[in-house]
């Protein structure tokens, strides 16, 4: 066993915290107040490779691995949820859904581009009656001679308005259900029919978009189809493992960046003569905090080498995101309470850390719907199969 | 025992309710979107008599018990929490602060403008470095001729925008003492309005108070008799923020169950899903819990005594439920729950203030320890 990272590793977290600190953290305020999409950074990080930080260099990526990857969400974690968010749905599910199932041909024409950040992606599943049973979706996909017909409403499309390539999940034999029924689909933006819909208010995460995407009659080559005709679902499940342990590592991020805030402000706060740091009751919530981090970090790592090196892991990249978005929510909790009437101002950053942080036990599966993951995983060990 | 409402009782809460749907709820959405005072429903409310909810009719308030008083915050919580605390921080810390600590004079020129919201009232209290450690008060009431000079900053006065009476807290030579200060007084300056994560209806902001003279017979109580006067109403006001914990819980229940009783997903509606039962019921576990523990500390406070460990303990809790219950409702409502057209994101923020105002969750605990351990011969401090 080695549990230290690789130099190139630790060097490119170093390159990333300082690029998070120069570029990110000065407008992480003003992005969540003006609720607008800090573009800028995407460029700037599209500058330096990072929008393909685990995508070989063959597609335009920086090579580094899921590891690389997960060095990323954490470190941008740590600063901006928004940006984070952003950056994920273009790498973990965007891309990654291309890199995973596309053809040689689709990676050089939608991965590279993607990878270099020259495009932004996005991935494209939920409906208004389909969120936690995404099996449910009703957007059509007919074909059309050498071409197909989509036709339905995708609504909490993160990255939606702007993205140029979309891989969208469709019906295209609705006798067959999930499995043999559905297919995935590269749309490039722009392409007739597709239409941005509604933007969506939301409590927090508020300098990443998510809207709603109609599509009316969008015609696509057959050449667009991503995978398999009729597997698109089983494709779409193994993005979204991967989108599930990346989003471990963002939530890792906060958790310590709420840390590191609740000890500085221990330090500093005086009541009743001293420092908070002094009263117990804040030094078990540092404990607590600092023990759960931990853990967070071993589970997000391992499972990242695990990635990197073949093995299987669905089951653990649903704990890494059920673990790591309690635990992160948990972490910002503590810290508004450690700052008091101060946590609860938007005028410093542990507010919007916590409005930010709620969404994680929500989207790209809500809790729930890991834990089914977890325990379907366990009881088909054991002979049993389960359904949500 | 007996643990049933009163036939007024259950009366004044139909009323409540009335006026709640009709006055209230409404607006509630853009208050918090606008972080606007809710100065239409207090008006409203001054025509119902509730601004002088538990002020004697002598005073032209409606002399409610402290138990309708509770289910009156906790009705007008379901539908909005900064009304709801609005109207607490008036009724609760100021103006049954005068009754209970004025002179006649004080209440006869205070208590009617206070019950007609011709004056709305604010409490300040809190400064930059004494929070929990409200002992720590930095603002000064120097004494000159027949009469005070105060000089300090208070932060995080709530109503401070919209107040037309304020009660200072500052310390003059004798101790902590309190002073009723009208808005216009010179020296008297509203300041910067905290922008808050939730209760953003509630105008919350700094207090500067510079060479702001008031007179002795507007000394509310005994020279170093403030710390005294605080705590019994930051006593009272307790057990109104745990009603609202309890009001904005039961509204929270209530709309999440409804959400999944419709929202249908793998064929059923979630509710049928044993999940979604576990967190619909430990919530309504926790509420029901909260209800009579709140019910019981207003019984409580119109028994007269010393309330301050009850309301701590029922603070702490209600805190405790709100916070809880809003979380686990959210999550029921998935992503319906973290967006801002639905009400529950707005009741999960707002429920979060619960812990933090008047005193966070760990100072509560404090005086519950030192009650408990006070018998054993043990003193603590914080």
């Amino acid at each position: 066993m080695d549990f230290t990272f690789a130099p190139e590793h630790v060097a490119l977290r170093r390159m990333i915290r300082e690029f998070a600190k120069n570029e990110v953290a000065p407008i992480a305020a003003e992005i969540d107040r003006e609720g607008r999409v800090p573009f800028e950074t995407l460029k700037k990080l599209a500058q330096i490779g990072l929008l393909g930080v685990c995508f070989p260099q063959k597609y335009g990526g920086m090579g580094a691995g899921e590891t690389g990857y997960c060095i990323l969400m954490e470190e941008l974690g740590r600063i901006c949820t928004s940006t984070a968010t952003n950056v994920g749905a273009h790498i973990g599910i965007g891309a990654m859904s291309i890199y995973l199932d596309g053809t040689e041909e689709q990676k050089q024409k939608y991965l590279m581009p993607l990878a270099r950040g020259a495009k932004i992606g996005a991935f494209v599943l939920t409906e208004a009656d389909a969120g936690s049973d995404a099996a449910a979706i009703r957007t059509r996909a007919v074909r059309d001679g050498n071409e197909w017909i989509i036709n339905g409403t995708k609504t909490f499309n993160t990255n939606g308005s702007f993205a140029e390539i979309v891989t969208v999940m469709t019906v295209t034999d609705p006798t067959l259900g999930a499995h043999g029924g559905m297919t995935a689909f590269i749309v490039e933006a722009g392409t007739p029919g597709f239409k941005v819909g509604t933007h969506e208010n939301k409590m927090g995460i508020r300098g990443s978009s998510t809207a709603e995407l109609v599509f009316e009659d969008v015609r696509v080559p057959h050449e667009n189809v991503l995978g398999k005709v009729g597997e698109g679902f089983i494709s779409f499940m193994k993005t979204l493992d991967m989108g599930r342990l990346t989003l471990g590592a963002a939530c890792l991020g906060g958790a310590e960046a709420a840390l590191e805030a609740s000890i500085h402000w221990a330090k500093t706060r005086k009541q009743f003569g001293a420092p908070l740091a002094h009263k117990q009751s804040v030094q078990w919530m540092i404990a607590d905090m600092a023990t759960e981090i931990e853990a967070l970090r071993s589970l997000v790592y391992r499972v990242a080498w695990m990635v990197d090196t073949g093995q299987s892991f669905t089951q653990l990249a649903a704990m890494c995101k059920m673990y790591g978005s309690e635990v992160a929510s948990r972490a910002i909790d503590t810290a508004l309470q450690i700052h008091g009437g101060l946590g609860y101002s938007r005028d410093y950053p542990v507010e919007r850390n916590f409005r930010d942080a709620r969404i994680a036990e929500i989207f790209e599966g809500t809790n729930e719907i890991q834990r089914i993951v977890i325990a379907s995983n366990i009881f088909r060990q054991h002979g049993v199969r389960i359904r949500p | 025992m007996d643990f049933t409402l009163s036939e007024e009782q259950e009366m004044f809460r139909a009323m409540f309710r009335d006026f709640s749907t009709k006055e209230v709820a409404p607006g509630a959405e853009e208050l918090d979107h606008e972080e606007k005072p809710p100065l239409g429903a207090l008006r409203k409310a001054a025509q119902q008599g509730f601004l002088g909810a538990t002020l004697p009719e002598d005073y032209f308030g409606a002399e409610l018990d402290y138990v309708s008083y509770a289910l009156l915050v906790e009705t007008l919580a379901g539908d909005c929490m900064s009304t709801a605390v609005t109207l607490a921080t008036h009724v609760s810390l100021v103006a049954m602060s005068i009754l209970v600590h004025g002179s006649d004079a004080q209440k006869e020129q205070y208590l009617p403008l206070l019950a007609a919201g011709e004056a709305i009232g604010a409490f300040a209290l809190t400064e930059p470095d004494a929070g929990s450690d409200a002992t720590a008060l930095q603002t000064r009431a120097a004494p000159d001729g027949d009469g005070y000079v105060l000089d300090g900053v208070k932060t995080w006065v709530a109503n401070g925008s919209i107040a037309g009476l304020y009660l200072v807290f500052a310390s003059a030579p004798d101790g902590i003492t309190s002073f009723i200060v009208e808005k216009d007084t010179p020296g008297l300056t509203v300041g910067y309005r905290e922008p808050t994560l939730g209760l953003r209806g509630v105008a919350i902001n700094t207090l500067y108070l510079e060479n702001c003279r008031v007179s002795a017979a507007n000394r509310l109580g005994e020279e170093g008799q403030g710390w005294d006067i605080a705590q019994r109403a930051l006593d009272r006001m307790a057990i109104a923020l745990a009603a609202a914990g309890l009001g904005v819980s039961e509204a929270a229940v209530d709309t999440a169950a409804q959400f999944a009783s419709e929202r249908v997903q793998f064929g059923v509606p979630i509710a049928k899903k044993q999940a979604i039962q576990n967190y619909l019921a430990d919530s309504l576990i926790e509420v029901e819990a909260l209800r009579y523990l709140v019910y019981h500390a207003a019984w409580l406070a119109d028994q007269g005594g010393d309330l301050t460990y009850d309301a701590a303990v029922v603070k702490t809790f209600g805190a405790q439920v709100a916070r809880s219950v809003t979380n686990r409702m959210v999550q029921v409502m998935g992503g319906y729950g973290y967006m801002e057209d639905y009400p529950m994101a707005r009741k999960y923020r707002d429920a979060r203030a619960l812990s933090l105002l008047c005193g966070p969750s760990e100072f509560q605990r404090f005086i519950v320890a030192r009650h408990l351990l006070a018998q054993k011969d043990i003193e603590i401090t914080p």
